[in-house]
Formats: structure tokens, C-alpha cells, sequence
């Protein structure tokens, strides 16, 4: 009886748009729906390092080089922002880190696929931060206080990221021969893994419904990915590239791109684990936390020290 | 002074600047903790920018629509003059912050004579690189002691590592003849280092350095390099190399 007037002032705050807080109470479903979500953001952003890191070394230039050594920092920065609105409802950054690695918390599967050339940092930043943005926007308002805030922070440099992206592969479009091939290349690598980082459809989709109802979701996978679709089929041809996806066409009644048929068996193969890099990108993740064991409890053992000689000061 | 000392020793500052980012650079993404990626990525991303205001001088004074591209990507082992200890590689966290602390206490007092020397070009570059300096000095110090007087571990890990870097260490302070050129006092610089070293390692609790008890490798300076430099260069210059003549 009671947990049922809690939900019913719970619902109504949503219903007239209050933020939810940290204190404040919430249903047990939501409060895990956010964990899930946002902690799978964070990881996100963590792997999402390794596929661009893979260039740093490599970058054709220096000012490329630097550019990209920004953003990647960027990624670490939200991820920072992200564990710490995720952390608000009760979990360690060290317990999300574990569940990452035993496989229980999960992270886009967009980075499961290799980087294999310039022209890959290029369509990242345009398509699949682009596919992000959609989401990314949308969660500025979602219900979850912090997760709202730190969307904030995080969709302001995701744009910046975007037109980087754009910027890298407007430069390649009009180079040589060999850099137009490049260019084309990495579009048609990454074009329809960015359509399936919308996820589901929304006929499939298991989270969706109760996701809206508590506004963590404001639209659903279908439309997101609509809307990501009519704005990319228009900025290609800035590029005067294509996509690879013969029956793209404008349709008039409906006012939007029709789009062809995403392979969901590669879908489900890349999420069940069975992408180009799960393996690799787990494993150097789990790598650089179990190397740096040590690294941390030095840092922990000098500060308990430090704190030791202040009192006996 | 000649041009070409001023050139050859503009090329020295760029290219140990650019060969130590590129080293760190590599930490991005594998730190061992979010925090310390973040701020191992800040010092590599200084050490670009510090490289590319050197490029882009001493492409202006080599003239002929030279550039720092040019210079970054498609000179030679032979050619690069980096100090030896830029090029060594990461190792584990002791090791490059090791490496880091050597360095970056070095450039502090060059740059602080550069600040006062003839070249106005140089000076300024100096200056405005110092601050980023002061806080890469901060921030490698204070990991010398975490780890200095951290566990057991850790100590025992940043003794080998800095073993393992000292004769690398000693070139720093020999000077070139295009450091002899333009009057570069490496000797005065050796002075204040071995100090500034001396009183964080005391509060590190490690053992004080010694300048004259080991063996140091010299060669960077003038292009003779370690092995690790051309898989360095190989993979840092691939992409400018493989498509000649294009903008990126």
C-alpha cells in the first residue's frame, strides 16, 4: 500500500517533468534500468577509446594527431562523468569496472568493429557519433537528474566531434584518387552498424516500453534511427560519396528516407560476443585494469601514509 | 651562430618533444586508472603542441615551403635527433614515469635558459612550453613519491625503472656542437637537475642519482639512436608516406 503511494508521487513527479535525485525514492526497476543504462554508457565511452587510440600513432599528421589525441580524451572524460552520475545510485565505479570485464554489463557493440584505416577516424566521428548525438540529445531530458546533467556536458563535444569527423573525411573527398577510395571504403564499413546502434526494432525491442513511461527514453529506436538516416542521406552528398544501401530513397508521402533491411543475424552475433574485436576490446581493457593493479594500491598505500603523518602532525 | 646550429638544435627540442608524445601517447586508452589516462593524454598533447611550434620554426628558418610535416614525417632514423631517453619504451607505469620525471625536469631548466637567450623565437616557444612544464614536473613528482613511498611493489618497481633509464639520462647534459654553437651551458643545466632530483628522491624515500658512477650512452643528438626509434618512426610516418603529395 504504501510502496504504492511512493510510486504514484514518483510518477507524478515524472509526469509534470521534476528531475528524480539521487535521494529521492524510486522504484527498484528504475533504479536498475538507470545502473544498466547509464554504467553501459560509461563502459561505451571507455572501449570506445581503443578503436580511435588504434591511430593515434598513426595519425597523418600532427595536427591530426593532436586532434585526435583530444577527442580520445574526451571519451575519458565522459566516461568519468558518466561512472560518477552512475555511482549516485549506490554502485563502485570498481563493481561496474568488474562487470564490464566478467561480461556482465555490456557496452556498444559499434566497437566490436576494427579501425582499419585513416578514413575509419573520419566515418566514426560522423557516423557513429552522429548516431550517438540522436541519442545523446534526447537524453539531455531524460528523467534521471545526473545522467541528465552530464548528457549536457557530453552532447557539447559530441557535436564538436561530429563536424571533426565530417572535417576528416571532407579533406580525404577531395584528395586523390586513392584517398576518395579510402573514404568510401570506411562509409560502407561503418554505415549499417551505425543504423544498428539504435538498437532492436521497436517491435523487439524488451526495455522500451516501461523506459518511456519513467521519460528515461523520450523516442523509440525506430524513430531515432529514421531521424539519423534523413540527416545522413542529405550531408553524403557534401561528400560526394554514397551509401550502400541500393534502395535508399526519398519518399514523398511519408516525408523521410526509406532505407533497406539491417542484417539483424550480424547483430545479435556482434552483441552475443562474435564481432570482429568483442574479444580483443575486452581484453585489453581487462589488461590495462590488471596491469595497473599495482599502480593503484601504491597510490592508495602513499595516500593512507600522507594521511597517517597529517594526523600525527 | 650559425643557421644550421640554430636549425639542427630547433630540430632536437621538436623531435624529443614529438618522439616522448608519441611514446606516451600510447598510454591513451590503457592507463591504470581513468583519471591517470586523462592526465597522461593532457602531457602528451603538450608535447605535440611544444613539438609542432618547433617544426613549424625550424621550418621557417630551413625556408623553401618547408614544413613541420615535412620535417615530422619524412626524415630518417639517421636524421632525428631526439635524446635516447624520448625513444625508450613505456615499459610499465614506474618506467614512464620515470622517464617522464627526467625529461621533464630537464626541459624545465632548458627552458628557463632559453627563456633568457638570444633567439626570440625560441624564448617565447619556451616560455609559453614552461608552464605546461611546471605542471608535468608536479605531476611526475608527486607520482615519484606515491610510487617511491607507495608498497613495497612500487618501490621496488621504480627502482628498476629508473636503472633501467639513467644512462640515458647523461647525453641530456653533453652538449652538441650545435648546443656548443648557440652556447647552450648543459653543464649549469646538470647542476640544478641533480638537486631538483636529488631533494624528490629523498622525499620519495629512494636512493639519491648519481651522475658519475654509471655508464651513459650517448648518440641521440646527432642520430645514432637505440633500436626502438625506427619502429617508432615506421609507424608514426606510414600513412604520409604510403600517399606522397596529399593533404590530410
Amino acid at each position: 500500500m504504501e510502496n504504492l503511494t511512493f510510486e504514484t508521487h514518483f510518477q507524478d513527479k515524472i509526469d509534470q517533468e521534476i528531475k528524480i535525485e539521487p535521494r529521492d525514492w524510486m522504484p527498484e526497476a528504475y533504479r536498475k534500468t538507470n545502473i544498466r543504462q547509464i554504467s553501459q554508457h560509461a563502459h561505451s565511452e571507455i572501449v570506445g577509446m581503443l578503436p580511435e587510440g588504434n591511430w593515434i600513432s598513426r595519425a597523418p599528421s600532427l595536427k591530426r594527431k593532436a586532434i585526435l589525441l583530444a577527442k580520445v580524451q574526451d571519451e575519458a572524460g565522459h566516461g568519468l562523468y558518466l561512472y560518477a552520475a552512475a555511482e549516485t545510485l549506490g554502485l563502485s565505479r570498481e563493481q561496474m569496472i568488474e562487470d564490464l570485464h566478467s561480461g556482465r554489463a555490456k557496452y556498444s557493440s559499434i566497437f566490436n568493429y576494427p579501425t582499419l584505416t585513416w578514413a575509419d577516424m573520419g566515418a566514426i566521428g560522423w557516423l557513429v557519433d552522429g548516431a550517438a548525438i540522436m541519442n545523446q540529445v534526447m537524453l539531455t531530458r531524460t528523467s534521471y537528474g545526473p545522467y541528465a546533467r552530464a548528457m549536457v556536458r557530453i552532447c557539447k563535444e559530441e557535436s564538436f566531434h561530429q563536424r571533426q569527423g565530417f572535417e576528416i573525411l571532407l579533406v580525404l573527398s577531395k584528395g586523390s584518387e586513392a584517398q576518395k577510395a579510402m573514404c568510401q571504403d570506411a562509409i560502407n564499413r561503418w554505415w549499417w552498424p551505425a543504423l544498428m546502434m539504435f538498437g532492436p526494432r521497436d517491435t523487439e525491442s524488451t526495455n522500451s516500453d516501461m523506459s518511456m513511461k519513467w521519460k528515461i527514453k523520450r523516442k523509440s529506436n525506430d524513430e531515432l534511427r529514421q531521424q539519423f538516416v534523413d540527416m545522413i542521406a542529405q550531408q553524403v552528398t557534401l561528400l560526394g560519396m554514397t551509401l550502400p544501401d541500393t534502395e535508399l530513397r526519398w519518399n514523398e508521402q511519408r516525408g523521410h528516407y526509406d532505407f533497406g533491411q539491417i542484417n539483424w543475424e550480424e547483430f545479435w552475433q556482434v552483441v552475443k560476443g562474435n564481432g570482429p574485436c568483442n574479444k580483443e576490446r575486452l581484453a585489453a581493457r581487462k589488461k590495462a585494469w590488471d596491469e595497473g593493479r599495482w599502480v593503484r594500491e601504491a597510490a592508495t598505500a602513499y595516500a593512507a601514509k600522507q594521511k597517517q603523518k597529517q594526523k600525527a602532525a | 651562430m650559425t643557421n644550421s646550429s640554430l636549425v639542427d638544435f630547433t630540430l632536437y627540442l621538436a623531435d624529443s618533444t614529438l618522439v616522448l608524445g608519441q611514446r606516451n601517447g600510447e598510454w591513451c586508452g590503457h592507463g591504470p586508472v581513468l583519471e591517470q589516462d586523462i592526465a597522461i593524454t593532457n602531457i602528451t598533447l603538450d608535447l605535440i603542441g611544444q613539438a609542432r611550434s618547433f617544426y613549424q620554426y625550424a621550418a621557417k628558418l630551413i625556408g623553401n615551403d618547408c614544413t613541420e610535416d615535412r620535417l615530422a614525417y619524412w626524415r630518417n632514423e639517421r636524421e632525428f635527433k631526439n635524446g635516447l631517453l624520448c625513444e625508450r619504451p613505456n615499459g610499465d607505469w614506474a618506467q614512464t614515469i620515470a622517464r617522464q620525471t627526467f625529461f621533464s625536469f630537464y626541459q624545465r631548466e632548458l627552458f628557463t635558459q632559453l627563456l633568457n637567450g638570444s633567439d626570440s623565437t625560441l624564448a617565447a616557444i619556451a616560455e609559453k612550453s614552461l608552464k605546461e612544464v611546471r605542471y608535468h614536473c608536479r605531476w611526475s613528482s608527486e607520482w615519484i613519491c606515491r610510487l617511491g613511498d607507495g608498497t613495497d611493489e612500487s618501490h621496488q618497481r621504480l627502482l628498476n625503472a629508473l636503472d633501467n633509464l639513467w644512462p640515458y639520462t647523461g647525453e641530456l647534459f653533453i652538449a652538441a656542437q650545435y648546443e656548443k654553437d648557440l652556447k647552450i651551458d648543459t653543464a649549469g643545466m646538470s647542476i640544478s637537475w641533480m638537486t631538483a632530483l636529488s631533494d624528490l628522491f629523498a622525499e620519495a624515500t629512494l636512493p639519491p642519482p648519481s651522475l658519475t658512477s654509471t655508464f651513459m650512452h650517448t648518440g641521440g643528438k646527432t642520430g645514432q639512436h637505440t633500436e626502438s626509434l625506427g619502429y617508432l618512426l615506421a609507424e608514426m610516418q606510414y600513412v604520409q608516406r604510403s600517399y606522397p603529395g596529399c593533404e590530410w
